[in-house]
């Protein structure tokens, strides 16, 4: 399934933050995410996976080791439009339609006016929203404001995609539907999923592995193979595997931080 | 989106630094501008008044009538006001300022008082919000600013002092903006605050006190800066009817007429006017920073 | 100038809580419903005023009726309309020459960060002075008859206003509409563009209003000043002077009424510009 590069492969990876007081975020970071994986970055607080999810998108740089992206530097990826990102606020422009927001990224990249529409269509019922094109991000829930992001995020067929928490605003119900959704979409486009999540459930349900993180300085403390069967559905959320899996995350979780109440 | 011109959210602290700044950038713009003044007035002469090659006069005349350099329009401020009479223009014009601003600051204390009153009672007795607060907003629909000497004329006819109508304008401009920022202020705090109030039996007068009007400080004073600078305008409008010498307004039209025979007189009452309001609305700003610590204030 | 600030707060003492939604029915009522009680007090003030004039017998001189000022109004109809056109005139260049140079200072502000901090307070501060009294200096410059000198004085003062908000629409990109343009590779052009601007055009518009509103008040108050005696200002403090306030009062009403033109144009502007956003105050009820 994988060939050719690792889609990240990060080595000894640091980032501080100079200010008033230098924060190290980030310290020793060694982490290879093979091409299709789906990779959920889980810890408290504080322990930079946002960071470490920005520094692969060449959003921040690091301050110390090496990372490279599909073979290239972060900011090579980038300009060569290489990955997506979904935030956790949809962050559609209100002034566009739900169409014209998938064309955001198509439109910057310059692709050719004609290819613009029916990718756009292509995505939108990937995303199971076919119907709604014409319509203004307010007139949609938050849940198919995501979907949208979703959309948006592949419209122009990245190799990896970067979620920073995308279902945490998002209800229980609804989150455990999307989680789903994403999972087809992920079948069907041979991406790579870098996934940040603060909830265990979410982590094990969608991840091929969970990477653990501890904050003070962030690093990680542990990598578990998620081996459940696929493709995920209802049921595995009730299978023992299922659970002993969540046990083993939180018992890392655990080890990473010995008192988690005390935050 | 509509407030997008209200108050957008609190201002940090200013450090010291940050105000030397821009008292810095703000004298180099200053600076600029009289640069750029004497260098058109340079370019104007040196062109004879015509733009080259293309034969038409230069829009504003570089004249030292039309456009007095600017250090004669600072040494005219030392120099007498009239022959015989031994005070210097800028001497005379500063009292003029205080007689105006003396008439701004009636009205805005009227005004302000007025509406703050206004407010606390809309928010105690909804009933008499939705019932006065139609005529609040349509009293604004009047162009006071337009009316002002009109006001100030009809109320000479009938002795009413022109001070005490310029008072009066300058509250019914003041009084506006602190009705609506009160209201809103008062209305600021969550609603969990002031259910937390009640669940301590507190009284509606002491939710008002302890909780509502502290609110509502920041958002007055928003409204507060802006009547100040209103304020004095009406002070200056309501002073152009043929009346007392008294008043920047009346300076203004007088140095005008004369123009000719000294312009810098004019352009040195229209910078002492224009400090004058500024001075204005920087001590209502003192004022707010001595009372609201810096991370409350909300930004105008 | 009363600072857009005043007046931005009537326009949202009517567009505050503004629970529409619906049918094109459901919608047309509540706005009735909305602007109802506003109009009858308008029209009893009017009609209380009437008959107090009648009853008390007051003087025109005094405070005259508006029964006599409608009638004053139709006596002098071509001055007053000729006056009108006159100062409309100077009020809608003032916008067109404030609006143009706003923009292109708002532009440079943004395209040029460290201008800002410089530029921002001077404006702020000159916000604070009180502009009208530029208008003798404008006189000069700009010869006292003339159309420009008075379209200068609204320039001034609704140059101010709306920069600044231009200005501020124009940053209130947030943090994650950035990084989401940065994910795309955008270059600063498309950021700008596609981003920013449309992100401006709300606070664009509202400050665009206010100056519009401001637009004829403050060509009238600029005419105070001294000019040709065709015009509005001229005319409402000659009918003062003489105390035939019948007459000067029409002359404020014309005065209102072309505001009110102006403001309802800029609204209509406004919706064709911006359909999402209308729409989206009058539905989600914001």
């Amino acid at each position: 399934m994988s060939s050719g590069a690792p889609a990240v492969a990060a080595a000894g990876v640091g980032k501080v933050f100079v200010g008033d007081s230098s924060v190290e975020a980030l310290q020793g970071i060694d982490l290879t995410i093979q091409q299709n994986d789906f990779i959920a970055l889980i810890g408290p607080s504080g322990c930079g996976k946002s960071t470490l999810l920005r520094l692969v998108g060449d959003l921040l740089a690091p301050t110390s080791g090496s990372l490279a992206v599909n073979g290239k530097t972060p900011n090579e990826a980038r300009l060569a439009r290489e990955y997506g990102m979904v935030f956790q606020k949809a962050t559609l422009l209100e002034w566009r339609t739900v169409l014209k927001n998938i064309e955001l990224p198509l439109e910057v990249m310059d692709f050719d006016k004609e290819e613009r529409e029916p990718r756009a269509r292509e995505m939108l019922d990937l995303v199971q929203l076919s119907d709604f094109g014409d319509s203004y991000p307010w007139q949609l829930s938050g849940g198919m404001q995501q979907r949208v992001a979703i959309a948006r995020a592949l419209a122009f067929k990245p190799s990896i995609l970067l979620m920073d928490e995308p279902f945490g605003a998002l209800d229980e119900m609804t989150r455990e539907r999307m989680q789903l959704e994403l999972l087809e979409i992920w079948d069907r486009t041979d991406t790579t999923v870098i996934f940040v999540t603060h909830s265990i459930p979410e982590a094990v349900f969608l991840a091929t592995h969970v990477v653990v993180m501890s904050p003070r300085p962030g690093r990680i403390t542990d990598v578990i193979d998620v081996d459940l069967p696929r493709p995920r559905g209802f049921e595995t959320r009730e299978s023992p595997r299922f659970y002993e899996k969540l046990t083993e995350v939180r018992e890392a979780l655990r080890r990473a931080e010995p008192e988690p109440d005390r935050q | 989106m509509v407030e997008a011109i209200e108050e957008t959210g609190g201002e940090p602290t200013r450090t010291l630094w940050s105000r030397i700044r821009t008292v810095v950038w703000f004298l180099a713009i200053v600076g600029l501008m009289a640069i750029l003044y004497e260098a058109y007035k340079a370019m104007w002469e040196a062109t004879d008044g015509t733009i080259p090659l293309l034969g038409i006069d230069w829009l504003v005349r570089g004249n030292d009538i039309t456009m007095p350099h600017t250090w004669s329009i600072i040494d005219s401020l030392f120099e007498e006001v009239q022959r015989g009479r031994n005070e210097i223009l800028l001497v005379d014009l500063l009292k003029a300022s205080l007689f105006t601003l003396r008439e701004a600051l009636a009205g805005f204390v009227i005004g302000a008082s007025f509406g703050f009153g206004l407010g606390v009672l809309f928010v105690r007795f909804p009933l008499a919000e939705r019932s006065f607060m139609p005529y609040v907003v349509a009293s604004q629909t009047v162009p006071i600013l337009a009316i002002a000497p009109i006001v100030v004329i009809w109320g000479r006819r009938f002795g009413v002092s022109q001070w005490m109508a310029v008072a009066i304008i300058a509250a019914y401009l003041t009084f506006f903006p602190v009705v609506i920022n009160t209201l809103r202020g008062l209305r600021s705090p969550q609603a969990t605050a002031t259910e937390l109030m009640r669940s301590y039996g507190a009284s509606h007068r002491e939710v008002l006190v302890k909780l509502q009007i502290p609110a509502a400080v920041p958002y007055i004073f928003t409204a507060l800066k802006v009547s100040a600078t209103a304020s004095v305008i009406g002070a200056i409008i309501g002073e152009l009817p043929a009346g007392f010498p008294d008043g920047l307004g009346r300076k203004l039209l007088v140095f005008s007429q004369r123009f000719a025979s000294g312009p810098e007189k004019l352009y040195g009452t229209v910078l002492v006017a224009s400090a004058a309001g500024f001075l204005f609305v920087s001590l209502v700003g003192a004022v707010e920073r001595r009372l609201i610590p810096g991370t409350r204030r909300v930004a105008s | 100038m009363t600072d857009p600030s005043h007046d931005s707060a009537v326009l949202t003492a009517f567009e505050d809580d503004l629970p529409l939604g619906g049918t094109k029915r459901t919608r047309r009522r509540q706005l009735i419903g909305r602007y109802l009680p506003a109009a009858i007090a308008f029209v009893s003030v009017l009609v209380v005023w009437e008959l107090f004039v009648e009853l008390a017998n007051v003087k025109s001189f005094i405070l005259p009726a508006p029964s006599e000022i409608t009638a004053a109004f139709f006596e002098e109809f071509s001055t007053i309309w000729s006056a009108g056109w006159t100062t409309l005139r100077e009020a809608v260049g003032g916008l067109f020459i404030g609006l143009f140079l706003a923009i292109f200072v708002s532009f440079s502000i943004v395209r040029w960060t460290w201008l800002e901090e410089g530029v921002m307070p001077v404006a702020i501060a000159i916000g604070t002075i009180p502009i009208v009294a530029m208008a003798p200096i404008m006189n000069a410059w700009f010869s006292i008859t003339s159309l420009l000198s008075k379209m200068a004085v609204v320039a001034l003062v609704i140059f101010f206003p709306v920069m600044i908000n231009t200005v501020r629409g124009l940053n209130e990109v947030s943090a994650e509409e950035v990084e989401l343009m940065r994910s795309f590779a955008a270059p600063g052009r498309d950021l700008l563009l596609r981003v920013r601007v449309p992100n401006a055009l709300p606070y664009f518009f509202s400050a665009l209003k206010v100056a519009s509103a401001l637009s004829m008040i403050a060509a009238v108050v600029a005419e105070y000043f001294g000019g040709r005696q065709d015009a509005l200002g001229p005319y409402i403090l000659q009918k003062a002077g003489l105390l035939r306030f019948a007459e000067a009062w029409a002359g404020i009403g014309v005065a209102s009424i072309l505001g009110i033109a102006v403001y309802s144009a800029v609204v209509l502007l406004e919706r064709a510009v911006m359909p999402w956003h209308v729409s989206l105050r009058v539905a989600a009820g914001e």
